[in-house]
């Protein structure tokens, strides 16, 4: 049984059978529709001439492959004993094993004031919601200079609106960018028209359901149409709290992603891992390409393969015609060797103290950067100690460092 | 069926590589394979229509630049989440230096 039919619990129940497990799998979601690709939401949904929603797989799919889809419904109470899920329209499910993939949630903002007008981005109903405002002449503010909020915000520009992001840090993008990526990224937005106040809390919010007035730390006001709020996620954990599981930013569970109850996994956005590339450091990842690889290792380790979790953390973002991609955690890095490639390109690979490869961080126009940061993700994945003469010289190919 | 458009020259593409080619408003991949033999695919990952030439070839493997979707680009075939199908393939030949294709 699988809790949360996100990327994360889908790519698992279609991963079980792939793997030949033949008795029942069942996937239970809140949401009305088929499991989804979420990156989309802030981007195509937007954007695109009708709001589509990519789902993973069909509904025949799922019926042809014998994977039972609740939709519509919340899993309240986890009974370990009984190896029992209760739902919230009153029915219950036994479980042999439980995969937990209950994602995660928008942060809220903790004011008083908001209404209507100040909403939150996460499912394919919130896009909806969003994109009903984003026409021409309408005022958008977004608070939170994170990668939801830009991209929102690039979008929101395609579609003619006005647009000013709102961050309380110094620069966009504090959260695993570095400076001079993020510097790329802001003049991109200021060259399409967004302003951007860095530096700024909000003092006070007042939402009368048809307009937000923001008072910034600088007493200026930001008037908009809708605020759109991008202040992080927060896992969802209290179905696994109150069923007695650890928590420790996240459902913890071990390298196979499993938790201490032997018959209960979790995966995704809602759990902490230890992180084998980084020595074990325990982190939580909250991108598209780890749902996916979490949802198919648990499905594995779920049948017994006592598989440990080995993938480089990676993620992208597309605003505008630029694509950012990133492999690795950043912040373990001590140096920084930058490589440029054609068209404006470039990556910058962070080095550990000992030399080793721990990240790379690449932007540039469509696809520029995607090949090297792939290899990059390889390099770091072995562990490996490239030069940084070889680094940072566009003349020695990255598959080359790979042989070595 | 036996409309064969050149490519490119042979040299154009590095072993276990791959390169873009537009014809009469489609697009294709050309690939040279690490023991330097050519292929041809669909030039668009059957995802998200991305171009696949900005992508990685490790052995027999071409790998999207945008979410990692592989493929067998001698077969087509997909391998795995996020692509479940296949890229159409093309047959391929080299004649006097030159990788033509047969689009038809």
């Amino acid at each position: 049984m699988i809790i949360g039919a996100g990327e994360c619990g889908g790519r698992a129940s279609l991963a079980l059978r792939d793997l030949g497990y033949e008795e029942p799998v069942v996937l239970v979601g809140d949401e009305p529709h088929l499991p989804y690709e979420r990156p989309p939401l802030s981007k195509e949904a937007m954007t695109g001439e009708a709001p589509v929603i990519k789902a993973i797989a069909t509904d025949e799919l799922f019926a042809e492959r014998s994977i039972r889809h609740i939709h519509s419904v919340r899993a309240v109470a986890i009974d370990r004993a009984a190896h029992q899920v209760r739902l919230s329209d009153g029915s219950s499910l036994t479980y042999d094993r439980l995969l937990i993939a209950t994602g995660s949630v928008p942060r809220k903002l903790p004011m008083p004031g908001l209404d209507g007008r100040c909403v939150y981005l996460r499912t394919f109903n919130d896009a909806l919601a969003i994109r009903a405002h984003l026409s021409a002449g309408n005022r958008v503010a977004i608070i939170g200079g994170g990668f939801i909020g830009l991209e929102l915000a690039a979008s929101a520009r395609k579609l003619g609106a006005a647009v000013t992001v709102i961050e309380a840090q110094p620069r966009i993008l504090m959260r695993g960018v570095p400076a001079e990526i993020a510097e790329i990224i802001h003049k991109a937005h200021e060259a399409e028209g967004v302003s951007i106040r860095t530096g700024q809390g909000i003092t006070a919010i007042a939402d009368d359901g048809s307009q937000v007035r923001i008072t910034l730390g600088d007493g200026q006001e930001v008037v908009a149409d809708l605020a759109v709020i991008g202040i992080g996620a927060v896992p969802v954990t209290a179905l696994a709290a109150e069923a007695g599981l650890a928590i420790d930013n996240g459902i913890a569970v071990d390298a196979t992603l499993r938790t201490a109850d032997p018959d209960i996994f979790a995966a995704g956005d809602c759990c902490s891992f230890p992180l084998a590339v980084y020595g074990g450091r325990r982190v939580r990842l909250e991108a598209w390409r780890n749902a996916q690889e979490q949802g198919a290792l648990a499905a594995r380790n779920m049948l017994g393969a006592n598989e440990a979790h080995a993938a480089v953390p990676w993620f992208w973002s597309d605003q505008y015609g630029l694509t950012l991609q990133i492999a690795g955690l950043s912040d373990e890095g001590r140096a920084i060797v930058r490589r440029d490639l054609d068209d404006g390109a470039f990556i910058l690979f962070h080095l550990a103290e000992d030399g080793r490869l721990v990240a790379a961080s690449g932007i540039g126009p469509g696809n520029a950067v995607a090949r090297d940061i792939r290899l990059a993700e390889m390099l770091i994945a072995r562990r490996a100690t490239p030069s940084p003469e070889a680094l940072g010289s566009q003349a020695v190919k990255l598959k080359s460092l790979l042989a070595a | 069926m036996s409309d064969w458009v050149e490519a490119c020259a042979a040299g154009d593409i590095d072993e276990e590589d791959v390169m873009r080619f537009d014809h009469a408003g489609r697009t294709f991949a050309i690939y040279r394979s690490p023991d330097d033999e050519y292929f041809a695919t669909d030039g668009l990952c059957t995802h998200e229509k991305v171009h696949l030439a900005d992508g990685l070839v490790m052995d027999d493997i071409i790998e999207c630049p945008k979410h990692n979707g592989r493929f067998n680009y001698k077969t087509g075939d997909a391998r795995g989440a996020p692509v479940c199908v296949n890229l159409k393939t093309y047959p391929v030949r080299v004649d006097a230096g030159k990788v033509l294709i047969q689009v038809g």
